[in-house]
C-alpha cells in the first residue's frame, strides 16, 4: 500500500484505468497519508470519510473514460466546494460554507476525481510564505524549519509530501510558482482568461489565475487540460482554442527560440541562482533549443507596480466582508461600529496592510499619481513582452531569487517579503503563462526552480520545453518522512 | 512625501478597520517602507501611455439574463451570523 502514494498522477490514472488499483484503494492510501502527516498543517478542513465514501460510489460503477479517474484530490481553501467550508485562509471566513462550486474544481470533479479536503493557504492569497494563513503557518516537507512559499503553501507542502497525487493553487504574484519552487514541484500559472475565476475567493481580479501544481510536466499537463474551459460565468474568461495539453505533450522543442532576460540579474542574488540559470540554459540547448539574449527593460518597475494594482483591487473585492450575509462578526455599538470592528477582528495583518494600501492608492487625489500611474506602467511591461516576442518562442528565468527560507525570516519587513515574487509578478502584469520546474539544489540541499514563460495562449509550448528540459534535469527531491513518526 | 498618523486614520476610515494608537504607528512605518518602494515608478515618464486596464483583449459577452440557482434562500441565510426567519439581523440603523 505504502508505494500508491509513491506514485505520479498518471501512474495512478493508468492503475485504475486497467484496474489493477481500485478508487478506494488508492483514496485511503492518500487519507491514511493525509492523517498521518498533521505536522504539516497542510490541510485546513479535511474531508476524508465523505471521500472514502465517494471513492466506493466510484468503484461500484466506475466510469474508466475520464481523466481523473477514482483520482482523490485536496485543493487549496480558496476554491469554494459546495457543502464545504472554505475559508481562504481567514478567520473572517471560518464558518462559510459556499452554496456553489467553483468552476475549476467543478470541472475536475466531472472528470471523475474526489474531494479529500482543503488545503491551507496565506490568508486571502496574500503571502509568500503561507504565514498569514489564520489556521497558522505550514511546514515544508523539504525540512521542518523552512517554509513551503505561498501563497499555496498547503498545496505545494501536500503535492511534495505526497498528502495527494496532485492538486490546483492560485496565482496572483507568484502563489503557484514561488512554492512550487520552494518545494521542489512542478507549478503551471496559466494565461489570463484560461481558468475560469467563478468560484474561487477573489484577490485581485486582473491578475487571479488559477492553475496545477504538480510533481512532474506530465501531471500538470493533464490537470491543466481538465481545468481550462471556457465560462460564461467570468466575464474575463476567454474563448480560444484549448489544446489537449497532456496528449499533444512532446519533448521535440528542437528550433524553439528561448529568450534569456537581462534585466532578470538582480543585485544580491545569490550565485547558485546564477550558475542554475546557467545550468538551465546548456539544458535547453541540449534540448536543441536555439538560445538569444533578450531585454525586458521594465522588469525591476513590476513590482512597485503590482503592489499598487493588487492591493487596489483587494481593497474592494475585500469590502464585502462586513459580518452581515456571511463569515465573522464582532459585535459593535451601532452598524459602522460593528463593520469596524469585525474587519479589525476578522482580517490579520497583512490583509488589513494590503487593504489599506489599496484604499488608500485609491482615495481622492491620489488617484492619478498611483494606481493610473501603474497602470501607465502595467502597459510598458507587456509591451516589454511582446517586444521579446517578436524575437523568441518562450523565455527562461530563476523562478525565485533564492531557495525557501526559515520560518520567521521574513514577517517583520514586508518589502523583504515581496521582493521574493520579482520574477513571477511581472507575467501576471502581462497575463501570460509561466510555469516552474524543480532544476537543482543550492549547497543546504534544498531546491531551486526555472520558471519558463509563454506567449499569451501558449501553454502547450511552455509544458513542452518544460517536458524536455525535465528529462535531462532528472531532479531528484530529497524528501525524508520526518514528520512521520 | 510621508503616511503621518492622521492619514492612517483617515484611510482606516475609509477601510471601515478600527485602528488604535498601537496599531495605526505600525501600519504607518509599513506604509512608508512600502512606498518608498513604490515611489520607484516616479522615474518613468508615462505621460504618453496608455492605461492598461485588463490584459485580455476581449469584449464581454452578452448572455440571456435566467435564474440557473433557485430555492438557495435557506441554505444562503445559514451562513448569516445573526438572522431572524428570512432577514439579515444587524445593529439598529434607524433610532
Amino acid at each position: 500500500m505504502s508505494d500508491i502514494t509513491k506514485q505520479s498522477l498518471s501512474g495512478l490514472v493508468e492503475n485504475i484505468k486497467s484496474k489493477k488499483l481500485s478508487s478506494s484503494e488508492v483514496t485511503k492510501a492518500f487519507v491514511e497519508r493525509s492523517e498521518k502527516s498533521k505536522e504539516l498543517n497542510a490541510y485546513i478542513t479535511e474531508d476524508y470519510t465523505n471521500a472514502l465514501n465517494k471513492a466506493k460510489k466510484f468503484d461500484e460503477k466506475p466510469n474508466l473514460d475520464l481523466k481523473l479517474p477514482g483520482i482523490p484530490m485536496a485543493v487549496k481553501d480558496l476554491f469554494c466546494t459546495r457543502d464545504l467550508k472554505t475559508t481562504a485562509g481567514s478567520k473572517i471566513l471560518n464558518n462559510f460554507v459556499p452554496t456553489y462550486e467553483s468552476t475549476v474544481t467543478q470541472n475536475i470533479w466531472n472528470e471523475g476525481a474526489i474531494l479529500m479536503g482543503k488545503l491551507n493557504c496565506d490568508e486571502f492569497a496574500m503571502g509568500s510564505s503561507n504565514e498569514t494563513s489564520f489556521f497558522g503557518n505550514v511546514q515544508n516537507p523539504i525540512d521542518k524549519n523552512l517554509v513551503p512559499g505561498g501563497s499555496s503553501g498547503g498545496s505545494s507542502s501536500a503535492v511534495a509530501a505526497q498528502l495527494t497525487p496532485i492538486t490546483i493553487g492560485t496565482d496572483t504574484g507568484g502563489s503557484i510558482r514561488q512554492p512550487a519552487s520552494f518545494t521542489g514541484t512542478v507549478g503551471l500559472k496559466p494565461t489570463y482568461g484560461s481558468c475560469s475565476r467563478y468560484g474561487i475567493v477573489a484577490f485581485a481580479s486582473s491578475l487571479d489565475q488559477a492553475g496545477p501544481m504538480a510533481q512532474n510536466v506530465k501531471d500538470c499537463a493533464l490537470l491543466q487540460e481538465v481545468i481550462s474551459t471556457y465560462d460564461e460565468k467570468d466575464s474575463t474568461s476567454i474563448d480560444f482554442k484549448r489544446n489537449e495539453y497532456s496528449k499533444e505533450l512532446t519533448k521535440d522543442i528542437k528550433g524553439k527560440k528561448i529568450g534569456i532576460p537581462k534585466e532578470y540579474r538582480v543585485d544580491g542574488m545569490p550565485e547558485e541562482i546564477e550558475d542554475l540559470w546557467k545550468k538551465g540554459i546548456e539544458y535547453a540547448k541540449d534540448c536543441g533549443a536555439e538560445i538569444i539574449d533578450i531585454s525586458l527593460p521594465h522588469t525591476n518597475y513590476a513590482l512597485p507596480t503590482y503592489y499598487i494594482v493588487a492591493p487596489a483591487e483587494a481593497s474592494s473585492n475585500l469590502a464585502r466582508y462586513d459580518g452581515v450575509k456571511y463569515g465573522f462578526r464582532a459585535e459593535g455599538e451601532n452598524l459602522i461600529d460593528m463593520y469596524e470592528k469585525t474587519r479589525s477582528e476578522g482580517f490579520g495583518a497583512e490583509v488589513q496592510r494590503r487593504i489599506m494600501i489599496g484604499t488608500y492608492v485609491l482615495s481622492s487625489g491620489y488617484y492619478d499619481a498611483y494606481y493610473l500611474k501603474a497602470q501607465k506602467v502595467r502597459k510598458l511591461i507587456k509591451h516589454d513582452f511582446d517586444d521579446a516576442y517578436k524575437k523568441v518562442d518562450a523565455i527562461l528565468t530563476p523562478s525565485t531569487p533564492s531557495s525557501a527560507f526559515k520560518i520567521g525570516e521574513k514577517t517583520n519587513d514586508p518589502v523583504s517579503m515581496y521582493l521574493n515574487d520579482i520574477f513571477t509578478v511581472p507575467l501576471n502584469l502581462a497575463g501570460l503563462p509561466g510555469i516552474s520546474i524543480p532544476a537543482g539544489h543550492d549547497a543546504k540541499g534544498y531546491p531551486l526552480g526555472l520558471q519558463i514563460i509563454g506567449k499569451a495562449f501558449d501553454e502547450q509550448n511552455i509544458l513542452n520545453i518544460a517536458y524536455a528540459m525535465e528529462e535531462k534535469i532528472n531532479f531528484k527531491n530529497n524528501i525524508t518522512d520526518w514528520w512521520i513518526k | 512625501m510621508s503616511i503621518d498618523l492622521k492619514t492612517i486614520k483617515h484611510i482606516s476610515k475609509l477601510s471601515r478597520i478600527s485602528v488604535d494608537e498601537k496599531k495605526a504607528e505600525k501600519l504607518a512605518g509599513d506604509l512608508n517602507s512600502i512606498f518608498d518602494f513604490i515611489k520607484k515608478l516616479n522615474e518613468l515618464k508615462t505621460d504618453n501611455v496608455e492605461p492598461l486596464t485588463s490584459v485580455a483583449e476581449t469584449t464581454l459577452k452578452l448572455r440571456p439574463d435566467e435564474v440557473k440557482s433557485k430555492n438557495l434562500r435557506d441554505q444562503v441565510i445559514k451562513n448569516s451570523p445573526k438572522e431572524n426567519e428570512d432577514y439579515f439581523v444587524v445593529p439598529k440603523v434607524i433610532e
